[in-house]
């Protein structure tokens, strides 16, 4: 993971919205009242499921859509929550890319400068920057149509990025890649992203990705923010049991508390807590395998998947649902097996639901 | 394997045979005759020398240039319009403009006895407005009319369709570069429908150089080459003359859509 | 600016939609108007609607017959054909396709002529409605296979044979069980297709008729050249009335099978 206190640039603007919303014409609501403000130069990226909102929120800002009455979106203090799109001077990158099929790729990445009548030297001087940039130089002349899916993402960024925006907008821009070459790309936009240092929103439905680009993290659910945060405040303190289970594998178990123990069904841990009856959340990789006799929790390994670097065990009997573990690679293990479990208290997340 | 083959043959046979006895031979058939008799196969060369038959191909070429470049226009604008709109009556409008698209040519001229004959509406407002019955049903305007009637909905279809399918991420990301209403449809949507616009106008024209039942019903006063050709077969029963001016008409036809074709890379096709 | 843009191009459709409907709107008008010429004031009448019928019904019943007998020709030879072009296309199919598709580039005028110079001397044939029906089929062909063929792409129907193969089902046994319904919404819109073409098709079977095989665009032309302008009117309407259906039809079959296709990749 890279880290996020790396010393960048400053560009672009502090955006800042306020109570946006938007109410379909059938009366749905796809975004409640929501203000977030993002300093100049961080990354945010909203996370959710599909429907959360958090495309119709990204939206708004772009200017594609109007936010109900009460709603503004600002940039530094310009006020442009009723200016068109084409005013903005935003980048966008589209889930598609929208690549003109009609141009070149030089001719994609220059076409808003084209617009904003840059001459023709200066346009071609950026036009080469944003192509070594994105380390495309030899696809210059290219028709979209003789591009790689990853070869079209960096156009569509430099395109966006050509016009030295003052807010870059990624809408899922690597969900129409594979797998592997998804996660090659997340590594390099994020440093992208950090060298170029613009205020940017990027929106995604995949955890991975959010945890590597976000400076913070905005999980949406249903319309509105459920949490906002650096990944690793999201990812070790989830507000609620929804980013609990949305960020990363985790357990939720529940069970009455007395004497500071949550009693479950194959035994108790130490909690620390008030509440007659707690909900906890345990990432798979905090609880540890040991010596039944050693342990208050106990379990049966119902499954062993072994995947090189690590194992990943299937609990039964010791939860009302079955509890995931990763295991170190060097334990050995087997179905059947009766383990104990441990768990280290400032692991143990209580969660409010 | 062999079977399959077989199979797939026989699938093949029953229309090759068909097309083969009541197309192909017919269509050979009819350009021997073109070039039979004492003049043989000059006459493909000499029918063009005749004032009567290249004055009507070359009208006939103009008018269906002119049909065809108005068809553009005005099928493009509200091809176009009715794809990225919607509004109520949407529906009902899109249900008359593709309406005639069933006519028989012969149908068309009849419209445009109604619109412009001696009891049309034209001649009946012009009447009323300039105390002048005026009637273009028989002109060139008249045929003009038609050809323009059931060319319309043909370009409008065509054009929506390809417009619907415009991906819509195109538009915004033009937008958000910074395009307006007017570069969007100059960089954007033009050039996306630039095949669609090449495929209406050569079945758009084809159709109009072939046209025969429109101008059949006016009865117009100008010689289209359709007209000639059957009036050459039918009065003078000059066959060889006839099957040489359908020749040299279905080749001009049959040239213009394979160019589009080429050019388009899709299929177009023109009906009637 | 892109308001005046807005209203310009609507206007501009609305004023189509109008030249395009006011002269059909007329005619019907005319086909119910005891005298045209005077107007709607000279009271509304189904006389003219009686006459065209004593006149001319048994042009409609032949053109309905005509498409009938069109419809199951292109059927029989062209829902095979689609199918060997979808799952073996080979040269031969892509000149046969060539071949198919060139009625609707030459007029039909020089396709009839053609037809009637090798076929015209066959006086059973030249008499009968089937010649009519032959210059039908050979013009309605390419829109049956074409629709038929585009449904087989669509469902990859060479997967599904193998399927169907790997089951044990022979060649014929495939063609009935997997290929004919899965070419079913294409079948049927190239049907729809071919009768409306055939009830209206014109410019070959002009050439084609003869005083006793009339059909009703046929007759439309004769009653355009000598009736009176209320009776060629009241003709007319009969014509809307029977392709209207089919134009809806088609419709509502084109919205049926942009749903169940749903999107595509």
């Amino acid at each position: 993971m890279t880290s996020s206190s790396t010393s960048r640039p400053s560009v672009g603007v502090q955006l800042e919205t306020k109570d946006i919303a938007r109410t379909f014409a059938d009366g749905t609501r796809a975004l409640k009242p929501t203000s977030l403000s993002i300093p100049r130069g961080q990354t945010v990226v909203l996370l959710g499921p599909s429907g959360c909102g958090k495309t119709t929120f990204l939206r708004i800002i772009a200017g594609l859509e109007k936010p109900d009455p009460g709603g503004r979106v600002l940039f530094d203090n310009d006020d442009v929550t009723t200016t068109e799109i084409e005013h903005r001077n935003i980048g966008m990158v589209f889930q598609s890319y929208a690549l003109f099929p009609n141009m070149t790729v030089s001719e994609n990445i220059g076409y808003g400068l084209r617009l904003r009548k840059v001459a023709d030297a200066d346009k071609a001087k950026r036009v080469k920057e944003m192509l070594a940039l994105t380390g495309i130089e030899s696809l210059a002349e290219r028709r979209i149509d003789q591009l790689s899916g990853g070869q079209r993402q960096r156009v569509a960024l430099a395109r966006a990025v050509a016009i030295r925006p003052r807010i870059l907008l990624l809408d899922e821009p690597l969900t129409a890649l594979d797998a592997a070459l998804r996660e090659r790309l997340r590594t390099e936009l994020d440093q992208l992203l950090r060298s170029l240092g613009i205020t940017t929103i990027y929106v995604t439905h995949d955890q991975a990705e959010a945890m590597v680009l976000g400076d913070r993290i905005v999980v949406m659910r249903q319309g509105e923010i459920v949490q906002s945060g650096s990944p690793r405040d999201i990812y070790f303190e989830p507000a609620n049991r929804f980013v609990a289970e949305f960020i990363g594998a985790a357990n939720v178990l529940a069970g009455p508390v007395t004497d500071g123990k949550i009693r479950l069904k194959g035994g108790t841990i130490p909690l620390a807590t008030t509440q007659p009856n707690a909900t906890i959340m345990l990432r798979p990789e905090a609880i540890r395998i040991d010596e039944p006799e050693r342990c208050s929790w106990r379990g049966i390994v119902a499954s062993v998947a072994f995947l090189g670097d690590r194992q990943r065990l299937t609990i039964a009997e010791a939860s009302e649902q079955p509890i995931h573990v990763e295991a170190s690679n060097s334990v050995s293990i087997k179905a059947g097996d009766q383990v104990g479990l441990a768990v280290e208290g400032r692991t143990i997340r209580v969660l409010s639901e | 394997m062999k079977s399959r083959q077989l199979f797939a043959l026989a699938c093949l046979l029953p229309l090759g045979i068909i097309l083969a006895a009541f197309f192909l031979i017919p269509l050979v058939r009819l350009f021997l005759i073109g070039g039979g008799g004492e003049a043989g196969f000059s006459r493909y060369f000499r029918v063009l020398t005749m004032p009567r038959y290249y004055e009507a191909l070359a009208s006939t070429t103009i008018l269906s240039l002119a049909v065809t470049a108005a068809t553009l226009l005005i099928g493009g604008i509200a091809g176009i319009f009715l794809a990225r709109n919607r509004f109520p009556g949407h529906g009902l409008l899109v249900a008359i403009l593709t309406f005639p698209l069933a006519f028989p040519g012969v149908v068309v001229g009849f419209m445009v006895i109604m619109l412009g004959g001696r009891l049309g509406i034209f001649g009946q407002m012009t009447l009323a407005l300039l105390g002048e019955r005026m009637v273009f049903a028989y002109s060139i305007i008249g045929l003009f009319v038609g050809y323009l009637y059931f060319s319309i909905p043909r370009v409008l279809l065509t054009v929506m369709g390809v417009a619907e399918k415009l991906d819509n991420q195109l538009i915004e990301a033009a937008r958000s570069l910074g395009a307006g209403p007017f570069a969007v449809q100059r960089d954007i949507v033009l050039p996306a429908l630039m095949p669609a616009f090449v495929a209406a106008g050569s079945i758009c024209f084809a159709t109009s150089m072939g046209a025969f039942g429109t101008a059949f019903t006016l009865a117009a006063k100008i010689d289209v080459l359709p007209m000639v050709i059957y009036n050459v077969f039918t009065e003078s029963a000059d066959m060889a003359t006839a099957a040489a001016l359908a020749v040299i008409l279905g080749l001009c036809t049959w040239a213009v859509l394979a160019l589009a074709r080429l050019y388009g890379g899709t299929n177009v096709a023109a009906a009637g | 600016m892109n308001r005046v843009a807005y209203l310009l191009a609507l206007t501009l459709t609305v004023l189509t939609a109008a030249f395009l409907a006011v002269p059909s709107f007329m005619s019907m008008l005319a086909g119910v108007t005891q005298v045209y010429a005077r107007g709607i004031a000279s009271g509304l009448t189904t006389d003219w609607i009686v006459e065209v019928w004593a006149l001319y019904s048994g042009t409609v019943w032949r053109s309905l017959l005509i498409a009938l007998a069109t419809l199951i020709f292109t059927l029989l030879l062209g829902v095979p054909a689609a199918y060997s072009f979808v799952v073996r296309p080979t040269r031969l199919t892509r000149l046969i396709d060539e071949v198919m598709t060139l009625p609707l580039a030459i007029p039909g005028l020089a396709i009839a002529l053609a037809m009637l110079q090798v076929y015209g001397g066959w006086s059973w044939l030249r008499q009968s409605s089937f010649f009519i029906i032959i210059g039908h089929v050979i013009f309605t062909l390419p829109f049956m296979v074409r629709a038929v063929a585009a449904t087989l792409s669509a469902v990859d129907i060479k997967t599904l044979e193998e399927g169907a193969a790997s089951l044990g089902a022979g060649p014929l046994q495939r063609f009935v069980d997997v290929v004919i319904p899965a070419a079913a919404p294409g079948i049927l819109a190239g049907a729809l297709m071919v009768v409306t073409l055939s009830i209206g098709e014109f410019n070959l079977t002009w050439m084609l008729h003869t005083p006793l095989t009339k059909t009703l665009p046929v007759g439309l032309a004769d009653a355009y050249a000598s009736m009176r302008l209320e009776v060629a009117s009241a003709y007319t309407l009969v014509f809307f009335i029977m392709i209207i259906p089919l134009l809806v039809a088609m419709q509502m079959a084109a919205i049926a099978a942009r749903r169940s296709s749903g999107v595509r990749p």
